[in-house]
Parts: C-alpha cells; structure tokens; sequence
C-alpha cells in the first residue's frame, strides 16, 4: 500500500512562505508528476512528503495513518535525488545496500536483495564500481537501485534526469515508466519539464507560486485547462493567447490557441502575418508569425513539407472548436464559444 | 599538451626558482655532509682530518640515542593520535550552527599563530608550573597540598601536550573544510536509508574525511618530527628529549660539529624512511 494524503500543508521559511495551503490526494499504485516553473514549491512539497522538512501547518497521512511527526527513515518511502547522492567512497554494491545494512538485515539477505535490484535495472556487471567511474545513466539506475532495494510504499524523484543529456533523459524516461509498471509501486515524480509530466504520469499536479493549479490526467490538462496558467504550461510549443478585439469576439477577456490547431494557408485566412523564425524539425515546422495590425505573435505547429522561409507572408485559420477562453482573473471559460 | 615555445619559456621561466631552491636546500645539506666525515669538535681544534665513520658509529652508540629515538616515535605517534581524534570532534562542534560562530571559529585557530617558543613559556610558567601554574592552582584549591609537577613527573607527555594545542586547530581546520564540502543531499540520502547520527557519522561523514585525514597526517609528521622548540624552552630534553634535541646537544653542550652534522644526516634519512613508509600505508587514500 502507499497512498498519500496531504491535508492542508504549508510551508514557512523564516517568513518567506514557500507552500501556502496544499491539499491533494496520491493514490495507491499512482504516478504523480509534481511539474511547475522553477521556484514553484515543488521540491518543497516532495521534500515535506518525504520528511526532510517539518511542515509549518497541517498533516500528511501516510496510508491513512498520520506520518507529520516522523522522520524520513520511518515513513517507509525512498528518494532519488536530482544529484543521486551516492555515497562515493562506497562500490555500487554497497551503496544499494546501505539502506538495508541500516535495516540491520543480515549479509546473505542483503547480497540476495542487491541482486535482485541489480538484475532489474542491469548494474549486474557494476556491482564492484564506485560511483565515480559510472556514467550519469549508470548512476542514476544505482540511486534507483537504491530505492527500491527496501521496497519501500513510495518513491519520491526529485528532478532525476535533469542531469542527464537529452537522448540519455528519453531513455531513462522510458525505463522509470516500465518500471513503474513492473512494480506497481507510488511514485511521485517532481520535474519542471513538462513532457516528462505528459509522458509519465498517471496525474499531473500543475503547481504555481506554491499553490495547486490544477490535478488530473494529462491528456485532462491538455484539454481542458483551468487556467491561463495550466494552458500556457502544458503543450509544447507553448499555446498562444491574444486579447483584445480578437478575444471580444469569442466573447471573453483572452482566448488562447495552441500552436497545432492553426492551419497557415497562402491565400486567405482569418488573420495575416509575416513569418518570421521558421524552425524546420522534418517532421514538423514551427512557424513564428507577426500579425497584422499589432494584433500580436503566434507559434504555429505544421506538418513538414511545408516549404516557407523567413520573411514569408501567410493567412492564418484557428480551429474555432478548440479555442480556449479565459476570463479577466486568467480562469477557463467554458470550454468551446 | 603545450607547444614547444611555451615548454621552452616555461623552463626558463623556473630557472631562477629551481636556482634558489637548489641553493637554499641543496648548499646546507651538502656542507652537513661533509662535516659529518671530518674531526671537527670546537674543544680541540687542533685534531682534523677525515673521520671516517666515526662520527656516525659514536652518533648510534651515544646513550641517548635509542631514548631519544623512541620519544621522537611516541611524541609523533601520539600528537598526531590527540590531534586526528580532537580535530575531528573539534570540526564536527564548530560546523554545527550557534551564536558568535565566527569568533569561535577564529579563536580556535589562534593557538597555530603564536610561535612554538612563546606558547611552550606560557605553559610551562602560566599553565603547567608546579608553583605558579594554573594546573596548580587549580589542585591546590580542591586540596592537593602538593601540586603535581608536569616537567618533572611527565615530560614526554608535558611535550606532547603542548605540541598537541599548537597543531589542533590546524587539525581541526582542514576538517572542517574538509566538513563542509561534504554534499547536503547525502545527509538527506543518508536520512531516507534510515541512518541515525552515529551510522551517519560511521559511513558518511568517517569516510568522506579519510583524505583530508591523510593530510594531517603527512604533514604533521613530518613537521612533529623535528620538534624542538618546546623540549629546549621546557628543559626537558634530558628525559624527553627527540633525534633533533639530541643533534642540537652534541653541537651545544659537546661542541661536536661534525657529530651533530652525523646526527642530522641519520635523522634526514629517518625521517625520509618514516615519510615514505606513511606515504605508502596512508598515501593510497590520496590516490582517485
């Protein structure tokens, strides 16, 4: 079991408020993504779960039972931090040992239990290394090594793969997924990267300035989200907003467009601009567009055989069913005009 | 890696440095050398002449040699000990946070400013004097009517003691550093795998100052090894006297020059024997 339940927490730093009142509910078996801006109080809030900071106010129920007073090593839940904190004076072995060494486990069943988290993520041929003469993948798979040698009620990531290049990051992205459902374990995923949000979790968390914007599943968020926020932050590339004239049209104070539902024509349109950066990715173009009249810029998101250059003059149509209202304080209009 | 031009300037550029320091190292050691093969003992000028090995056999054969020899091993042995274990404890007290941090911190290093002579009269007059002393004073007001005599009773120790206070804070400032370079994520790691303050401490903390460890090590032997300051300005040297008291004694109190000039060559060679000797037992710390 490993549900998690967080009933208005806030967090305090000598007067700075970092979290002022977050309640939310973590189910047993979830991946939840924490995914905000840096700065955000995410971390913050993975490390309150975790008990590496005292709350300033309210309770965090572990499994129903409530954990606010204890310390890390009782709640039962393992971390993997963003700079994997192996311990470097320590072989691969030992360091996915340790918590277990700490347990008091006897050496036979540590070794046994070393094994088992090895095989599952491939360190088998590393066991004898130290951190230091590991890559950054091969690190990261021991701090998670690490995690799940306890078989702990949840898992708690801080930004893992921010460290890690590009195309080592879609990989690990991968693996902690299929991990996921191999162990069926909580995990709460915190990252400011909101594709790893999109493309690992069961529940999205949005937060801001330390408050909760929205919670649901992606493809919730995607759709239809609360917010100015949300919307701006979810999607990539980022959605458009204009207001005005424009968004008095569809009677609402901003409305906002994602890039994917513009269709750019040579002839006519409902608005002309010039283009200006157009990024090529082959299989799709990115078109960065100057509106007429000031009326503002948009990204525009169109299949790749599109030949356009800088400089280029092109009609713009927004899909009419898939804009998004937003009322003067930022919050979502009803959904379609 | 360089080109050739800059590898040329580069050798040019250390000729004055490597000059100076040949000079300085090199010109004193070379006269020791050829002292320690000559007659040359200031209460009878007039027997010179080449001596052979004589000066070195009389050297091992003095009867303070195998003593001195050994209190040189204890007083190293042993302010290293004090200084490792109290440098440890010491870093871990001042890296903790409390009120006038900074001047504690400042206060702590002072002792390694004041130099070996004045330090050694301030304990053996202020502290440690039988009479005077605050040690003394101190007895005495719980009711000893006869004090105890440090110099006296415990020289070696009395020694060690002072030496001790003088390289803690040098001890205890590497650790320190050394402290608080240690990584925050891993105590929070540290945490998470269930270590309490002690196992933190044990596995953590333990290994992560082994290098700097090593360090003090090194650099403490080699300059405890040479301890003389505090020996002469306490007297002692009689009963607790080092491999370098015993050189100083030959010139000084036998006017031997060229026994002393044997004496320092033997020490230069122990000390080089004990130094590499660590360097291979602790020096693998050093090493990745």
């Amino acid at each position: 079991m490993g549900s998690i339940t967080l009933d208005h927490v806030s967090k305090t730093f000598g007067g700075h408020t970092v979290v002022p009142d977050a309640s939310l509910t973590i189910n047993d078996g979830e991946f939840v993504v924490f995914v905000g801006p840096s700065g955000c109080g995410k971390s913050t809030l993975l490390r309150l779960i975790a008990g590496l900071e005292d709350v300033s106010g309210g309770r965090i129920l572990l499994d129903g039972r409530d954990a606010t007073t204890e310390g890390p090593a009782q709640r039962g839940l393992a971390m993997v931090f963003q700079s994997y904190a192996l311990y470097p004076h320590m072989t691969v072995r030992q360091n996915i040992g340790f918590p277990l060494l700490m347990a008091k486990l006897d050496k036979a069943e540590i070794e046994r239990k070393v094994q088992d988290a090895a095989r599952i993520l491939n360190l088998g041929d590393y066991l004898d290394r130290k951190p230091g003469q590991l890559s950054g993948g091969q690190r990261q798979r021991v701090a998670i090594g690490r995690a799940i040698v306890r078989a702990p009620k949840a898992f708690l990531f801080d930004e893992p793969l921010s460290n890690l290049d590009a195309a080592l990051r879609i990989n690990m992205r991968l693996e902690i997924t299929e991990l996921h459902q191999q162990l069926k374990t909580t995990m709460v995923y915190v990252t400011h990267d909101q594709v790893e949000a999109m493309t690992m979790a069961d529940k999205i968390v949005v937060l801001n300035a330390g408050r909760v914007e929205q919670v649901g599943s992606p493809l919730d968020l995607y759709r239809k989200p609360a917010n100015r926020f949300v919307a701006g932050f979810i999607g990539s590339p980022k959605m458009n907003f204009l207001d005005g004239a424009e968004a008095e049209r569809y009677r609402a104070h901003s409305i906002g467009i994602r890039p994917e539902h513009i269709t750019p024509t040579r002839d006519k349109g409902r608005w002309h601009g010039r283009i200006g950066v157009a990024e090529h990715l082959g299989s799709d173009v990115f078109l960065h567009v100057a509106l007429d009249g000031g009326l503002g810029h948009l990204t525009v998101r169109t299949p790749g055989d599109m030949a356009v250059s800088h400089g280029d003059e092109i009609w713009l149509t927004p899909d009419d069913s898939r804009i998004y209202r937003f009322d003067k304080a930022g919050l979502a209009l009803d959904h379609t005009s | 890696m360089a080109t050739g031009q800059a590898q040329k300037l580069a050798k040019w550029a250390l000729m004055p440095s490597v000059a100076a320091l040949s000079a300085w190292a090199f010109i004193p050691l070379a006269l020791t050398f050829y002292f320690a093969f000559l007659r040359y003992n200031l209460q009878d000028p007039d027997n010179t002449g080449w001596a052979g090995f004589s000066n070195f056999y009389y050297f091992f054969k003095d009867p303070f040699f195998i003593k001195d020899l050994i209190n040189t091993v204890l007083l190293v042995a042993g302010v290293i000990m004090a200084t490792v274990v109290g440098g440890v404890l010491l870093a871990l007290l001042l890296d903790q946070r409390f009120w006038g941090r900074g001047i504690v911190r400042l206060l702590v290093i002072s002792p390694f400013f004041i130099m070996p002579t004045v330090s050694s009269l301030v304990w053996k007059n202020l502290i440690l004097h039988p009479v005077f002393g605050l040690t003394a004073e101190i007895q005495r007001w719980f009711g000893f009517a006869q004090p105890f005599d440090w110099f006296g009773k415990l020289p070696l120790f009395s020694v060690g003691l002072i030496v001790a206070w003088q390289w803690l804070p040098y001890a205890a400032l590497i650790l320190l550093t050394a402290l608080q370079s240690l990584d925050e994520e891993q105590k929070d790691a540290a945490a998470m795998d269930g270590a309490n303050r002690f196992n933190y401490f044990r596995y953590i903390v333990l290994p992560h100052l082994s290098r700097p460890i090593t360090v003090v090590i090194l650099i403490e032997t080699i300059f405890i090894l040479n301890t003389f300051a505090e020996i002469k300005v306490t007297s002692v040297g009689g009963f607790a006297g080092n491999l370098t008291y015993l050189v100083f004694s030959q010139l000084n109190d036998a006017n031997d020059v060229g026994m002393a000039a044997a004496g320092g060559l033997i020490a230069v060679v122990l000390a080089n024997m004990v130094s590499a000797l660590l360097v291979r037992l602790v020096g693998k710390n050093l090493e990745t």
